[in-house]
């Protein structure tokens, strides 16, 4: 049992969540009230990571982080060190092939929320932060928590752009799914199994914790 | 006190100018299209005309002139939406105290108060989904006065309940006026409400305005009606409840004499206005009698207008209020009708509908 990759994994996932939390809502209620050029495209672009194989993404993604590209420049000048094969590039990786798992569901959440009781809200004197926390969050609150349960639970598990942007340090880029295959390749296949047991418990706690809070949140709306 | 003009062309074209002061009821009326909850929405700051100025309390929201236009939230209105709008996750309390301005002292009272004041006593902790139309309606009027808004706007506010709960909610309303201080404009098709509810009456149509004056004035003008469709012609005749008879009847007197009415929800003694639809009336020379109709009062003719079609209305005066009557021209001829003649008024009881009485302020 790798121990140390589950953790790298869960620390991943959880900074994965804490960027995209913000970004969701910002984004999402964005794309949810307003009509501006090119939205189809945003959309378009944002829903990407579902249909491109890992593998291309991942492709296109490391070369972006290289050295040789302008992002992956800028950050070594900046930071020091490159942005490929560090746990910085893996986070960064990760908050993008994640978006159209966090926003989706983000997106739906405030498209949820009629027009005419924003309005309202406007008109009850709500300026757009008291909106946004009083009425709207509230609101558009399973939506968002769906976006974040599938950000964390598809991070656990994402494997070919992980390998491809990361490779398979211990400690700093060795995730849980590339432990497993690793375990297997070396036909350690009662290791592969523990991990893998391991990541179904986990997966199936989130999903069961994300139930039990949406079934409150639709209680406390009916 | 609120002035409004507004001139733009485009999908929904606006070419109007009103004020409405403090106290005052205004009542925009056409049919659905003609703008009139676009002009709602241009007070409220939810829609911004090309060319518009909106002045509320002394402070101007709008004017394209200048470039001032003030967000919703920084507008002090109070809106009771079609459908409410409740906000769905918070108790009827939280949703007015939600509207109160940041930081106002003891809000709990307050909107305890305010539920009060719409009848809603008790009931401050139940959510949206566990109270009735009316009573949501209730909330929302609650929640728009929560504001102290410079101007209360109603857009079709009574049409998402049933025809009971309507009644009680326009005389609620009623009773409320005398504590309003600011203008209140309505929006709404129903011309039954118009006429129970409204000082004065603005007729839209296209986004301009086809008639605007105080509201008897408005239902008697032929070109006003036809924007509403002719058959509303009617004018309110006011009386007084004299008793409630063991029948079912309400006896009431106007100035000519009794009429009976199906039971009215009014105190004996209160003065009530009838509206009296035009096609309801019928008329006749000398008193008739053996008829089943219950109500003939004595009038006199003060004046006969020709419509298009085969049809003339005849303005009757009872004791000095006016009430139409349309019928044919040939029927008019063959009773050889002139003004200045006497004649009586024969309407049905159970011609005039319940919303068809508001009281009288």
């Amino acid at each position: 049992m790798d121990w140390q990759a589950l953790f790298l994994s869960l620390r991943l996932a959880a900074w994965t969540v804490v960027i995209l939390l913000p970004l969701s809502i910002v984004m999402g209620r964005v794309l949810a009230y307003r009509r501006f050029m090119g939205k189809g495209l945003v959309e378009a672009v944002v829903m990407l990571p579902l249909i491109l194989p890992p593998t291309v993404f991942g492709f296109y993604l490391l070369v972006l982080f290289g050295r040789g590209a302008p992002v992956g420049a800028l950050w070594q000048d900046f930071f020091g060190h490159p942005l490929v094969f560090s746990f910085e590039g893996l986070v960064v990786a990760s908050v993008i092939f994640n978006l159209p798992f966090a926003l989706q569901p983000a997106q739906r959440g405030f498209e949820a929320i009629a027009t005419d009781v924003r309005e309202a809200a406007a008109c009850c004197g709500l300026g757009p932060w008291r909106s946004l926390w009083q009425i709207e969050l509230p609101l558009a609150w399973p939506g968002v928590l769906t976006a974040m349960v599938l950000t964390f639970a598809h991070t656990l598990g994402e494997f070919g752009i992980v390998l491809m942007v990361g490779g398979s340090i211990p400690g700093e880029t060795r995730t849980i799914a590339i432990a497993i295959y690793d375990r297997v390749q070396a036909f350690d296949y009662a290791g592969a199994g523990a991990m893998s047991a391991v990541l179904v418990g986990i997966s199936l706690f989130t999903i069961a914790v994300t139930y039990a809070l949406s079934a409150r949140v639709g209680r406390r709306l009916s | 006190m609120i002035r409004f003009s507004a001139k733009c062309a485009g999908l929904i074209p606006l070419d109007l100018a009103f004020e409405v002061g403090n106290g005052e009821v205004l009542a925009l009326v056409g049919h659905s299209g003609s703008g009139k909850t676009t002009i709602l929405r241009s007070i409220a700051g939810l829609w911004t005309p090309s060319q518009a100025r909106v002045e509320a309390g002394g402070q101007v929201w709008l004017d394209t002139n200048t470039g001032v236009n003030l967000p919703p939230h920084q507008r002090q209105v109070g809106v009771v939406f079609q459908n409410y709008a409740l906000f769905p996750h918070l108790s009827a309390a939280r949703n007015v105290m939600a509207a109160m301005p940041a930081g106002s002292p003891d809000k709990r009272t307050e909107a305890e108060r305010l539920l009060d004041m719409v009848n809603l006593h008790g009931l401050g902790s139940r959510k949206p989904a566990e109270l009735s139309g009316g009573q949501q309606q209730r909330v929302a009027l609650a929640r728009a006065l929560a504001r102290r808004p410079q101007v209360l706007l109603l857009d079709e506010p009574f049409s998402a309940v049933d025809r009971a709960t309507r009644d009680r909610l326009h005389s609620e309303l009623m009773a409320l006026r005398a504590d309003l201080r600011m203008p209140v404009i309505l929006v709404t098709h129903d011309m039954a409400e118009a006429q129970a509810l409204a000082d004065r009456l603005v007729v839209i149509e296209k986004g301009s305005v086809i008639r605007q004056g105080p509201t008897a004035e408005v239902m008697s003008d032929p070109a006003a009606l036809r924007a509403m469709g002719l058959r509303e012609l009617a004018a309110t005749l006011p009386a007084r409840v004299v008793a409630h008879d063991a029948d079912g009847l309400t006896h009431l007197e106007t100035a000519t004499g009794p009429i009976w009415l199906p039971r009215l929800n009014a105190e004996t003694g209160a003065v009530v206005r009838v509206r009296i639809m035009a096609h309801e009336v019928i008329l006749a020379r000398s008193r008739p009698e053996g008829l089943s109709a219950q109500n003939i009062l004595p009038a006199s003719i003060i004046r006969i207008v020709a419509g298009e079609g085969p049809g003339v209305i005849v303005h009757l005066s009872i004791g000095g209020d006016e009430v139409f009557a349309r019928i044919t021209r040939r029927a008019a001829a063959s009773l050889g009708l002139e003004v200045g003649q006497q004649a009586f008024m024969v309407l049905k009881s159970m011609s005039v509908a319940r919303d068809h009485i508001g009281a009288v302020r």
